[in-house]
Order: structure tokens, then sequence, then C-alpha cells
């Protein structure tokens, strides 16, 4: 893959008994739109011949339970963003086991920590306070995917 | 066998990023909440990999239906290698199909069309729940 081509891959641990599993997806989702809301940005400054190259990927983490080979191929030669929900770390564990080795692993009870007034309730729906936490870690989240593309550009 | 109630465990492919996984994971949700809490019993499917042995009990411990999003049965091949081979396995696309329900797109914030379908998803599990427990 060629490095203009690289991706942040995002992976979301999903987990279903806790809210903070909600919170990891919803992060992801947030991430993924908000990176992507950017990429549009840099269509516009393209014309103004500024490049800002931000592309993430949102990929079941179920793939990962099957060492699905597009899954497998994808984290091998991308930088990858785990996102997990407890300190089981499924997310993080499930790509090391498939080979992934540029991975940013981030647990969503540490955002909670930081804004600890947002209480995420709710699994199959997440309440507004989860959805508010988890735009705001996308927030932080979306700086760590300038730095992860940026030293792919650099190890170029 | 033990004088314990059974459950039966459910398995949901929680696939973020098709609208399938999505429906897969809020109907398993509805079953064990509201349409038969205390009967089942669930495990987040990544844990067969971070986990430990107690984990990988899960499909011999359980009798266990796995629920995936899309035909690429991370669920039901998932568990099938990492656990114990799973008693019934569900695919939201087909059962939508068979209820002739368009499939839905939505990745979050369903609407009522995706409440609907996780809805009728929901039904099918209880019912294989139903089935799996009337023959214990």
């Amino acid at each position: 893959m060629s490095e203009q081509s690289k991706k942040v891959a995002v992976f979301a641990c999903s987990g279903i008994g806790k809210s903070l599993g909600s919170v990891a997806r919803e992060i992801g989702y947030e991430l993924t739109e908000r990176v992507k809301k950017k990429k549009k940005k840099k269509k516009k400054k393209k014309k103004k011949k500024k490049k800002r190259p931000h592309t993430t990927v949102l990929t079941c983490s179920a793939l990962l339970v099957i060492n699905d080979p597009e899954a497998r191929k994808l984290i091998t030669e991308n930088p990858v963003i785990a996102i997990d929900g407890c300190v089981l770390d499924c997310a993080k564990k499930s790509l090391e086991a498939n080979g992934a080795k540029n991975v940013r692993a981030y647990q969503s009870i540490d955002f909670f920590k930081k804004h600890n007034h947002l209480k995420p309730e709710g699994i199959a729906e997440l309440n507004e306070a989860g959805k508010k936490l988890a735009a705001l870690a996308a927030d932080e989240l979306a700086g760590v995917v300038d730095e992860l593309l940026a030293e792919e550009v650099k190890n170029v | 066998m033990s004088d314990k109630p059974r459950k039966v465990g459910i398995i949901s492919c929680s696939g973020e990023a098709i609208p399938g996984g999505t429906i897969s994971r809020v109907a398993c949700r509805k079953v064990l909440e509201e349409l038969r809490p205390g009967k089942s019993v669930t495990i987040c499917l990544p844990l067969f990999i971070a986990g430990g042995e107690e984990e990988r009990m899960f499909a011999d411990l359980f009798p266990t239906i796995t629920v995936d999003g899309c035909e690429k049965r991370c669920a039901a091949l998932g568990t099938e290698r990492l656990s114990g081979k799973p008693t019934k396995t569900l695919i939201v696309r087909q059962i939508l199909k068979e209820k002739g329900i368009p499939p839905t797109t939505k990745l979050r914030n369903l609407g009522p069309e995706e409440k609907v379908a996780a809805q009728e998803v929901a039904e099918e599990i209880a019912a294989a729940i139903d089935e799996i427990l009337a023959k214990e």
C-alpha cells in the first residue's frame, strides 16, 4: 500500500455487557465520521494546494476472532487505534493476536475519568451523557489519527 | 445435569461496520433485558481471544445461539473455533429476508425501521431459546 493510501484502522470492542463497551463503539463511530468530515475539508483545501491526509476506516472487531485475511492485511499494513470498554482489553489483545504492530490503545473508562460528570448508561441505547462522552473522546483521538498518519509519512 | 435452572447463551457478532451487526447487538440486548431475562446469558465475542479458559468454556456450559449480522458468520465460526459448537446459528440478514423486511442501513441512532427489524430478530432469538429449553 502506498503512503498516500494509508489509513488509520479503528477497532472498538463493542462489549455487549457494559455501558462503557457501548461508549467504545460510539467513539469509533464519532471518530470515523469526524475524520471523514475533515477529509471533506481537505478536498476544499486541496484546491488551495494544502495537504492534510486524514483517513480512517472502522472495521468489525469480530473479524479478528475468525482471523479474517482482509482484516489482518488492514491491521498489519496500517496504524491502528483500539478502543476498549474495560480493562480486559479485548480489542487490543485481538489486534496483537492478529499481528498488528502499530497500535495505539485506549479504554473508554479513562475518558470517563477525565469527564466524570458524563456518566454513560444503557447498552443497546446509550444515554445522552454517554454520547457526549464519546464525542469528547473522539475529539481527542482525532489528534491521534493526525499523529499516526504523520508518523507514516516520516517512515517512508 | 444439575437442578439449576438452565440458561441459553447468546453471542452477538456486534459488527460495528455493518448495519446487521448493530441489529444483532440490539436484538440480543432486548432478549437479555426484556424478552427472556433469567433464561439467557451472554459473553462478548472477542473475550474468546482476550479471555482465559473460563471464557472459552462458555459454549460447553450453555447451549449457545450465535447471532451474526452478515454471511461472514464471525460469531458462529469464532464460537465454534474457540469455545464449542453452537446449538443454533442465526443470521440477521436471513431472518429479515424471511420476514419480508428490507435490509437496514443505519449503524447507530436507530430509526423506526431498524427498531422493527431488531424486534423481529429478538423474537426469533427468544423462540430459539424456548425451543432449546424445551428439549433440555
